[in-house]
């Protein structure tokens, strides 16, 4: 038997110091930044929010402007005014640049909130399944199981071709049926989490079950699932564009970047430009996400495999 | 074992289930399928004897029991643009997806896996380092993209290859590379990853200390090891590889089950919506359940859980 006063000194604080805390996310971030390529993605998403948030300064054309007299122009062409239109025109004579200037806010908006809605929905589900484990356990698991067999694309298009193709449609649709890694990362932190000494001192000291999984377990399963977040947020964006390719996306006129891209699949053989520069910014998008997810993910939680 | 597989077989048919009340549901969506399943001109005695005639006054309960019963029999009723039975229409086309996923699968693997032992032996070579930003730029690029970009170099400019329809090897060329690159991208930053993890262990290095000369370390003690991981992947893949047929049927009128759906969808034809669905959802749970089965072969440990 051990004396009753070693038992306390081996006990884990019960308060967690807040300004350490807040010095961690700092040294988080100083870690981060050391790594080039995340901050190359840092970079590039940086860039990529701001012009979307400042379309209208930084956008050189009105996205909407029509002129057929200067429609399928190659980049760089010089108009009567001297405008210069740096990656050409299209069909209907839009500036190319412009357009994918405000396709990046419906990329953004769509890739925000969707990853919001199924970031929610999969902390709750992984939270209540891992903490209170069980058939409540067996069912969401199962569930997720369903929700896999999917081949996604397929079941959101036969989907929003029922409901009709819109904004709200598509980011309920995309945000509902993404919810599965998240439940699943946050629900393997939960497991280990429940077992831990500040846990079990909060069940010993009589919380409540909600105040145990908001205040002690909901913390320490936000790091694993803030990757999840940023590296899904990439996969939501090519969903939008390839709904928006298909036809099932935001309709026209508003520009998307897989909407311009299937315009310029038509023009493919005359005008090339059309189709290269909104997949081009698709591709910059969501590598810079990509890298960024990934410095994320080695620097919070290396053994985190997503 | 068997009761592992048992467990296994139990689970992937009631996920089938699951799948089953998904693709019923779709109909459902909106409230009305009558209204989705007839033409928009449809006068409302129409629609209120097509509700009778297809027993969609029943409670849905009823109807569901109905549809899979159907379902079971592979008859999702007939198509409403062709006249045909919806599941026939897409059986028709499930080989062509099969060759082209197949071909994607196998792209893939004969690329991913070679490069990512590579990747992991020479680490922080150059050759590591372009497989690296290669893999990077194959999981960042959208495939539709691709798809068009190829066209456009080889079809369009080069004339190399045809860029669309199915007939001989050339016609799988491009669909196959565009099909295949992300799963490419995906298998062999985990071969790399899984690689250097293995060759890490203390089985490598007794293995090496005995004498044992590199080809068989790598090839044989690392490979089989790390080989876990892909398989599992391999199965997951499958999904983004059958997904993925939808875009990739379609830029290249590929007659497949992918296409069929994206047509079904823009002619309102939901009952071969629902077939394709259903049919794409059955063979991802079945070949996740064979992977299972396989692991206890790569991996003896499982057969004793």
């Amino acid at each position: 038997m051990s004396p009753p006063g070693s038992v306390a000194a081996e006990s884990v604080p019960l308060a967690p110091a807040r300004p350490r805390a807040e010095r961690e996310w700092v040294a988080v971030l100083r870690r981060l930044v050391r790594r080039r390529t995340a901050l190359f993605g840092l970079a590039v998403v940086a860039i990529v929010f701001l012009t979307a948030l400042l379309a209208p300064a930084v956008s050189p054309f009105d996205p909407f402007d029509q002129d057929i007299s200067q429609r399928l122009k190659e980049p760089g062409w010089q108009d009567a005014h001297g405008r210069v239109h740096p990656l050409g025109t299209d069909h209907l004579g839009r500036d190319i640049l412009a357009r994918i200037i405000y396709g990046s806010r419906i990329a953004l908006l769509v890739g925000l909130s969707a990853v919001l809605i199924s970031g929610l929905l999969g902390m709750t589900i992984g939270l209540c399944a891992g903490y209170f484990g069980g058939r409540l356990d067996d069912f969401f698991m199962r569930l997720a199981d369903i929700q896999l067999a999917f081949p996604f694309i397929l079941l959101a298009i036969a989907v929003i071709g029922v409901l009709g193709p819109s904004l709200g449609n598509i980011i309920v649709v995309i945000g509902v049926s993404s919810w599965v890694v998240y439940a699943r990362v946050v629900r393997a932190e939960v497991l280990s989490i429940r077992e831990r000494e500040f846990v079990q001192a909060a069940v010993a000291l009589g919380s409540l079950d909600g105040r145990i999984l908001l205040r002690h377990v909901l913390p320490n399963a936000f790091t694993p699932w803030l990757v999840v977040a940023t590296l899904d947020m990439a996969r939501v964006i090519v969903i939008e564009s390839a709904l928006s390719f298909l036809g099932l996306g935001v309709q026209p006129p508003t520009p998307t970047w897989g909407g311009m891209l299937a315009d310029g699949r038509v023009y493919l053989s005359t005008a090339w430009w059309l189709a290269t520069f909104p997949g081009l910014a698709i591709l910059i998008t969501v590598l810079g996400i990509n890298l960024f997810g990934d410095g994320l993910r080695d620097t919070l939680d290396p053994r985190l495999k997503v | 074992m068997t009761s592992y597989l048992v467990r296994r077989g139990w689970q992937s048919l009631l996920v089938l289930l699951g799948v089953s009340a998904v693709v019923f549901l779709i109909l459902h969506l909106t409230g009305d399928p009558a209204l989705l399943l007839l033409p928009p001109d449809a006068t409302a005695e129409d629609i209120a004897r097509f509700r009778t005639a297809m027993g969609f006054d029943d409670p849905v309960f009823v109807q569901y029991i109905r549809f899979l019963r159907g379902a079971l029999r592979g008859d999702f009723g007939e198509s409403v643009r062709h006249g045909e039975p919806a599941m026939s229409l897409v059986l028709e086309r499930l080989p062509a997806t099969f060759e082209l996923a197949g071909a994607g699968l196998l792209l893939a693997l004969c690329l991913a896996i070679p490069a990512g032992i590579v990747s992991a032996v020479k680490r922080n070579t150059a050759v590591d380092y372009i497989s690296t930003v290669m893999a990077l730029l194959g999981q960042a690029m959208p495939t539709f993209w691709l798809g068009i970009m190829l066209i456009l170099v080889f079809s369009v400019r080069l004339s190399w290859l045809p860029s669309s329809g199915r007939g001989d090897v050339e016609h799988l060329v491009l669909p196959a590379i565009t099909l295949g690159l992300f799963t490419t991208a995906r298998i062999a930053r985990l071969t790399r990853s899984g690689m250097l993890e293995v060759l890490a262990q203390d089985y490598i290095r007794t293995a090496r200390a005995k004498g044992v000369s590199e080809p068989p370390v790598v090839w044989k003690h690392a490979l089989k090891n790390a080989s876990i991981p892909i398989v599992t992947i391999v199965g997951i893949e499958l999904g983004t590889l059958l997904g993925g047929s939808v875009i990739t049927e379609t830029i290249f009128a590929w007659p497949g089950v992918g296409r069929l759906s994206v047509q079904a969808i823009f002619n309102r034809d939901y009952p071969v919506v629902q077939a394709a669905v259903f049919l794409l959802a059955s063979t991802f749970v079945i070949v996740n359940f064979l992977v299972d089965v396989a692991y206890t072969y790569l991996d003896p440990r499982i057969r004793f859980r």
